[in-house]
């Protein structure tokens, strides 16, 4: 029977697949819809305004919807993940929801508690991804076969963010911050990353700042993946920065997680 | 030999300079119901979690079940339950969804699960309200739901920290009742509480704390008979303030206490200090004659009362 118990560390997976069970519904129309939206706004509609020779040769030779849509599968990415690890770090940490503290009186431990949160967030943006990924080839906008591999690529990049968003949402006492991470941060890199325009068109000094955040690097990998272009090298440079923020976030994590739930 | 459930010697939690937990030493023996009594602030819940391997020890010594939580603590609290101070139910699920959850943070099969969470909503008197969400329920349910789920993996000891703090009387009694089911069952219990009433209720053995010490331990009865006498006379006093009373019932009884708004008398025989009293030419506005409490040896000890 041990052999086919789920590990300590997924099992606050069990809490989050209930409370979805509950609330699916509203949550899908939110994720799925919104990048129906863009897609058909942005790429098919702004995008019939923008051709012409010079402007797609700066695209890499695609037609702007092309261009646009891997971009949006990682902001989208970049979105679910840091509402689940907004708002849903505090509804677990305090009293009007138990989850983290009933995990604690549970033989979890903390650390199987970042590990779990950091797995639902994982998940819900695999979704969110595969939805996205299905959609955007409806429009005809992947013309590779790789891009199946945005279903990790997703992921990764919200864990980037997930990572060390949770570290300081476990720490803060109401929920006004949320508000400016999503105003201050989410907000410019969704789009100053790549999203829109080739980060050439940024002044130098612009670019290197989005060259350090994550999710240009996410945006260059998704983006490499839809056109077949992406090379093994550059793949391996951009997963490898976004695994060190993963790996980073969650280190830190783990110590205000500590702090804060087992003082 | 009986080994004790827990055992704590010189143990010590500190947050920052202040100091939560002051070198206590106790022993809980397996199939007792055992209880810390004392105020708000006297160090219980600290010890509590340090029990229940969530906090770590700050100095000392601490085995639960035999080892040490802070190197186990997963391990422990598998064989826990635990009821905190305040309700830590997940308010957004059902009630059957909330025990069957946490029954699976333990790892408990599903099939096995389903049979456990419709045994404890029939021992928590919560069947009907099952498909209901947590946030529909009174206090006094909550509370039964949340001693339900401690139990979700039979724990050996039962960790409750002011497990009726809140309830109204009727929500209280029906509580105890199921706690002193568990009791029964064999379950060792540990309870925290500032209730007088049900330290005596509740507990075979209970030690006395105030101030992160513990300033006094034994069975309600010893406890009663070795810091206070047997009876109590109440004086009530309209105007003048109690402490001023203090100087003329002096002689009446081995031992009184002065508070703010009445004189108490502890003696053998509440009747005859009545008399005594009366004798006297006082003329207080009420006289009560009772049976010493709990409450009455937390004032002995500590000069304060337990619930202000």
């Amino acid at each position: 029977m041990a052999g086919t118990q789920v590990p300590m560390r997924l099992r606050p997976l069990h809490y989050f697949w209930a409370t979805f069970r509950r609330q699916w519904r509203s949550d899908i129309s939110t994720t799925f819809l919104t990048p129906v939206l863009y897609l058909a706004s942005i790429g098919a509609g702004l995008g019939s305004f923008i051709k012409g020779g010079q402007v797609l040769a700066s695209l890499g030779g695609e037609d702007y919807l092309s261009f646009v849509a891997p971009a949006l599968l990682v902001t989208t990415a970049m979105q679910v993940a840091v509402s689940r690890s907004t708002y849903d770090v505090y509804g677990c940490k305090n009293w009007w929801s138990g989850a983290y503290r009933s995990m604690l009186a549970a033989p979890l431990s903390v650390g199987d508690i970042v590990t779990g949160h950091l797995a639902w967030v994982a998940a819900r943006v695999g979704l969110a991804s595969a939805f996205y990924l299905a959609v955007s080839a409806a429009f005809g906008a992947v013309h590779s076969p790789a891009a199946a591999a945005d279903l990790v690529v997703g992921p990764v990049v919200g864990l980037a963010f997930a990572a060390p968003i949770i570290a300081y949402a476990i720490t803060v006492r109401h929920e006004q911050p949320f508000v400016m991470i999503f105003r201050l941060v989410m907000v410019p890199l969704f789009l100053f990353s790549g999203t829109f325009f080739p980060l050439s068109q940024l002044p130098t000094g612009l670019r290197y700042i989005a060259y350090v955040l994550p999710l240009w690097h996410g945006v260059e990998l998704s983006r490499g993946l839809y056109q077949g272009s992406l090379g093994a090298w550059p793949a391996l440079g951009h997963l490898a920065y976004l695994v060190v923020v993963i790996a980073v976030g969650s280190m830190a994590a783990s110590r205000t997680y500590r702090k804060e739930l087992a003082p | 030999m009986t080994e004790p459930l827990v055992m704590a010697r010189a143990l010590v939690k500190r947050f920052g300079n202040f100091v939560a937990v002051d070198h206590i030493d106790f022993d809980v023996l397996p199939g007792e119901a055992f209880g810390f009594l004392g105020p708000n602030g006297a160090g219980k819940s600290s010890t509590m979690r340090m029990i229940g391997a969530t906090s770590p020890r700050s100095g000392g010594e601490l085995r639960v079940l035999g080892v040490e939580p802070d190197d186990y603590g997963p391990q422990v609290r598998a064989r826990l339950g635990v009821v905190p101070q305040e309700d830590n139910l997940d308010t957004e699920l059902s009630v059957s969804d909330n025990l069957y959850v946490y029954g699976r943070y333990f790892g408990i099969p599903r099939r096995q699960l389903r049979q456990r969470v419709a045994e404890l909503l029939d021992f928590a008197q919560l069947a009907e309200r099952a498909g209901d969400r947590v946030n529909d329920l009174s206090g006094g349910m909550k509370r039964r739901l949340t001693i339900a789920r401690s139990l979700v993996n039979q724990p050996e000891l039962l960790l409750l920290d002011e497990p009726t703090t809140g309830l109204d009387p009727q929500a209280r009694h029906l509580l105890w009742d199921r706690l002193h089911r568990l009791k029964r069952s064999g379950v060792t219990l540990l309870v925290t509480t500032h209730y007088m009433e049900e330290a005596e209720q509740l507990c075979d053995r209970l030690v006395v704390m105030d101030r992160g010490r513990i300033a006094a331990m034994g069975s309600p009865r010893q406890l009663i008979e070795r810091y206070v006498s047997r009876e109590v006379v109440e004086l009530r006093f309209d105007d003048e303030e109690a402490p001023a009373m203090a100087s003329l019932v002096n002689g009446l009884a081995p031992h009184t206490e002065a508070l703010a708004d009445r004189l108490l008398l502890y003696t053998e025989d509440g009747d005859l200090t009545a008399q005594a009293v009366a004798r006297r030419g006082l003329k207080p506005t009420n006289v009560l004659v009772r049976r010493a409490s709990l409450e009455d040896v937390f004032l002995r000890l500590t000069g304060r009362q337990l619930v202000d």
